[in-house]
């Protein structure tokens, strides 16, 4: 049974063309892709996003609990409103969803995790948390809406109460505060500024027209997904999932070995360190015309990679991918399209900052 | 939807074709492919004299989504490919009958190879019938 947010008819009566992700029945685009990956990059655009999941945990042990929980560490939240990503690994330090994790109150963290993972999240956090006395909640009854864009934020404040205006004016980067009944933080996955929003479902389509009326685009999961690859962004089931750990996925810097924290997966991703990680995530541009996607084989001089996200980057007119290749493996390589080996240059990413694309693109 | 020109025929998998006056006959991607694919960002074309049979691929769109074979409804040899597409796939969405043209083959047996074709009601079935 596929599932639907609050806003589908809305996006269906804006002309979307629909796909199926992760169960639910959402926006690819509203006529092209392309077009609303500039319009983020240059104004403000909006995603519904309603279909991730909000899990909120409450219980004097919450801090403790997310100690053991998450793989980065909840000590480097210390102000309330405070946000962090982290991966939740498994034993064998694989990779059970990436997520965003508010620090609220002592008692009362609030955290984001993926469409596509939500019973196995849920059943992992529900049977971590028992021994922590952290009560689980999923917040069904929440929407959200992501507005990103070098414009995205003054739009949002533009409809506040000059209260909540006041307040989300003024905080920064990865942070969070409640107005107006919504919970808005500052946070994204486009690699642009702007604001997260959190909404009562009941209210979700009128903030949503009220966007509209302030000149926010309303752009697919096709232009979220160029934004956060350009962004230099993983995505998870793509670029890391239960059998790859954070060493493996470029996400080493989200993992805190903190001494003394016994984190789940902590062993194996110490061991791994230890004995060497063979395979590594690596950034691509390819300067030939064509498309690397997913699966395609990349042929390096220490043995066969693979791209993991691919796809073209409308900033910078190319394509771009993360591959996993064996550790090492620099400079140029070769990605097999369709048969044909096409060169591909080994870059830092992210592709794209602030609108622009960095140096070596 | 682009509505389709009486003039056209269409393969099962997309592709139109227009037999010109000269005798030649020009293909291209129906607006219902382009608007399936979404944004094109890349077209790889055939060369002016290459063999082409029917049936066989022999040219590639790729847009944001996937990557897609042209296939030629008729054998025969390329006489020309629509130079402008490299640098703007885009005309494709634009205008898929029209300035979105691909490339035009001298036909070998044409009367029948035609006649495998489908008319623009029969495709209309067709894509209305995937739909569902």
């Amino acid at each position: 049974m596929t599932q639907k947010t609050v806003l589908n008819e809305t996006h269906r009566a804006l002309g979307a063309k629909m796909v199926d992700f992760g169960g639910w029945d959402m926006p690819l685009n509203y006529g092209s892709q392309i077009e609303e990956h500039h319009i983020v990059r240059r104004d403000a655009g909006m995603f519904d996003v309603s279909h991730m999941t909000v899990v909120d945990l409450h219980g004097a042990r919450t801090r403790e609990f997310l100690r053991h929980l998450l793989a980065n560490s909840v000590d480097k939240l210390k102000v309330s409103g405070k946000a962090l990503y982290s991966c939740m690994l498994n034993e064998r330090g694989g990779v059970i969803d990436d997520l965003i994790v508010y620090f609220l109150t002592e008692d009362f963290f609030r955290v984001v995790v993926n469409a596509s993972t939500r019973d196995k999240d849920l059943a992992w956090i529900e049977k971590q948390a028992q021994a922590f006395g952290v009560k689980v909640t999923e917040r069904a009854d929440l929407s959200m809406i992501a507005v990103q864009g070098p414009y995205a934020r003054e739009k949002v404040l533009g409809l506040l109460s000059a209260e909540a205006r006041a307040k989300a004016a003024k905080i920064g980067k990865f942070v969070a505060v409640e107005g107006d009944g919504l919970f808005i933080a500052r946070t994204g996955y486009t690699g642009e500024d702007g604001f997260e929003i959190i909404v009562p479902k009941a209210e979700a389509v009128s903030l949503w027209n009220r966007l509209m009326d302030a000149g926010v685009a309303p752009a697919g999961l096709g232009a979220r997904d160029t934004l956060r690859l350009e962004a230099g962004m993983n995505l998870y089931g793509q670029d890391m999932d239960e059998d790859i750990t954070p060493w493996e996925a470029g996400l080493a810097w989200t993992i805190a070995l903190d001494e003394g924290r016994d984190f789940i997966g902590r062993a194996a991703l110490e061991k791994q360190k230890n004995d060497g990680v063979k395979r590594t995530l690596v950034g691509l541009v390819m300067d030939d015309k064509g498309v690397l996607r997913h699966g395609q084989r990349v042929v390096t001089p220490a043995g066969d990679g693979e791209i993991l996200s691919g796809g073209f980057s409308p900033t910078i007119g190319k394509s771009i991918a993360f591959a996993r290749v064996p550790a090492g493996a620099q400079g140029t390589l070769q990605a097999d399209i369709r048969g044909k080996l096409v060169p591909v240059r080994v870059v830092k990413y992210p592709f794209v900052r602030d609108g622009k694309p960095l140096d070596g693109m | 939807m682009q509505e389709i020109p009486g003039d056209l025929k269409f393969m099962k998998s997309h592709e139109w074709a227009r037999v010109e006056d000269k005798g030649t006959v020009t293909i291209g991607i129906s607006d219902h492919a382009q608007s399936q694919l979404g944004d094109l960002v890349y077209v790889e074309l055939p060369s002016v004299g290459d063999r082409v049979q029917a049936g066989n691929a022999c040219a590639v769109v790729e847009s944001v989504k996937a990557a897609s074979d042209v296939y030629s409804p008729v054998s025969g040899e390329i006489v020309a490919v629509n130079e402008a597409l490299p640098d703007k796939p885009e005309t494709i969405n634009e205008d898929a009958f029209g300035e979105g043209w691909i490339f035009v083959v001298k036909p070998d047996n044409l009367a029948e190879e035609m006649e495998e074709l489908l008319d623009p009601d029969a495709y209309v079935e067709l894509i209305e019938s995937e739909e569902h």
